[in-house]
């Protein structure tokens, strides 16, 4: 029998199609979702001590502290973004004989999104 | 109207040659030319030993998918004037071993088709009596979007999971068993549980959505599966609410 080529997958096999490069950057913004969890652990746990939360307080206001939450609000923006658009592809919807229009359930997540969002700076900022 | 092109064709012939290797062809193409018809052109007049697959030449039959600079497509529907480069490149789709030229061995895919049950398990058997299993036209649509695969793999080949686990039981299998779920007829989305959940199953989609990208029928694979993962987590969360189990 004959020898059958085998092509094995290049490490950089994501870097040689946008969508595919889209995907690992969606990926990736889930380090930083993950990351920010974490931030907000912390916050919570030097919370209990005063000099502790003095100190955290400070980093939180330091520029390289905001200029990493506007990174990691981009980034969790963008991995939102895709949970919206993925929502109509597993929730088909059908209303008697027709099916539900995708875009009307990805903007109703959209805006379920928006009012939880608001309802949550509403009663933190508050 | 006609025009010239470079086909670059991958050749691999393992009997004569060690390596893998490009081979230009350079053709006179008419307007309404696929790249299928300039391969058989090829094949007729210039280099009869060029091997490769195709037979419907109407995108019914799912032969004759090859990368098509880069992209995995149906050559009998891809046609060359949409290129505007000169040099068309044409290789075998990726991720499945290539048997010679522009061929590859698509034993693998063979097996996983069948390992969902992409047949109707209904509750229960009728006798032949009480005639046809009756459907409306809305029960239909439920479905007959995952009914439209031609099994050309496309969708393996644009699937980097696949690419990099061969295991992975892949997007037109998946979306053939969601194609049954689907189906009102059908009760047999309990039979099919072990091999739609398992490790190598819908599980292994990361959901990078290339294969309903390529797919030439607009199937949707990826939202078969991510259907598929919806479906069968409730299952999981019921069986954990309800022990003695609570599904239809």
């Amino acid at each position: 029998m004959s020898r059958e080529l085998t092509r094995p997958l290049p490490r950089t096999w994501w870097l040689k199609k946008t969508s595919y490069l889209r995907f690992m950057i969606r990926e990736l913004t889930s380090l930083a979702v993950f990351a920010y969890a974490l931030l907000l652990i912390v916050a919570l746990w030097s919370a209990g001590g005063d000099p502790s939360f003095s100190t955290f307080y400070d980093f939180l206001n330091s520029p390289v502290s905001v200029s990493l939450h506007v990174v990691v609000l981009g980034l969790a923006l963008y991995h939102t973004g895709t949970w919206i658009a993925l929502t109509p592809k597993v929730m088909v919807l059908w209303r008697d004989d027709e099916q539900v229009d995708p875009d009307v359930i990805a903007g109703v997540t959209a805006i379920l999104f928006l009012l939880v969002t608001g309802g949550v700076l509403w009663l933190t900022l508050a | 109207m006609s025009d010239h092109a470079i086909l670059e064709v991958h050749r691999y012939l393992p009997d004569e040659e060690a390596e893998p290797r490009f081979q230009s062809y350079e053709i006179t193409y008419k307007d309404q030319w696929v790249v299928l018809d300039a391969l058989n052109h090829i094949k007729a007049e210039i280099d009869p030993t060029l091997s490769f697959r195709w037979s419907c030449r109407m995108g019914i039959c799912g032969s004759c998918g090859m990368m098509v600079n880069g992209e995995p497509k149906l050559t009998c529907e891809t046609f060359i004037r949409d290129y505007d480069t000169d040099t068309i490149k044409v290789e075998p789709l990726t991720h499945f071993p290539v048997v010679r030229d522009l061929v590859i061995n698509m034993e693998d895919f063979m097996e996983k088709l069948p390992s969902v049950s992409p047949w109707l398990i209904p509750a229960e058997d009728k006798p032949l009596e009480d005639g046809e299993y009756r459907q409306t036209p809305a029960q239909v649509a439920h479905y007959q979007r995952f009914s439209m695969c031609i099994n050309c793999m496309l969708c393996y080949s644009a699937c980097p999971v696949y690419g990099l686990d061969s295991t992975f039981t892949g997007p037109a299998a998946l979306a053939l068993a969601q194609r049954y779920n689907l189906d009102s007829r059908d009760d047999g989305h309990g039979d099919r549980a072990d091999v739609v959940t398992a490790h190598e199953g819908i599980w292994e989609c990361t959901y990078v959505g290339e294969c309903t990208e390529v797919c030439p029928k607009g199937v949707d694979p990826a939202g078969a599966i991510q259907m598929l993962k919806l479906s069968y987590a409730l299952d999981w969360a019921k069986s954990l609410v309800m022990p003695r189990g609570g599904r239809k």
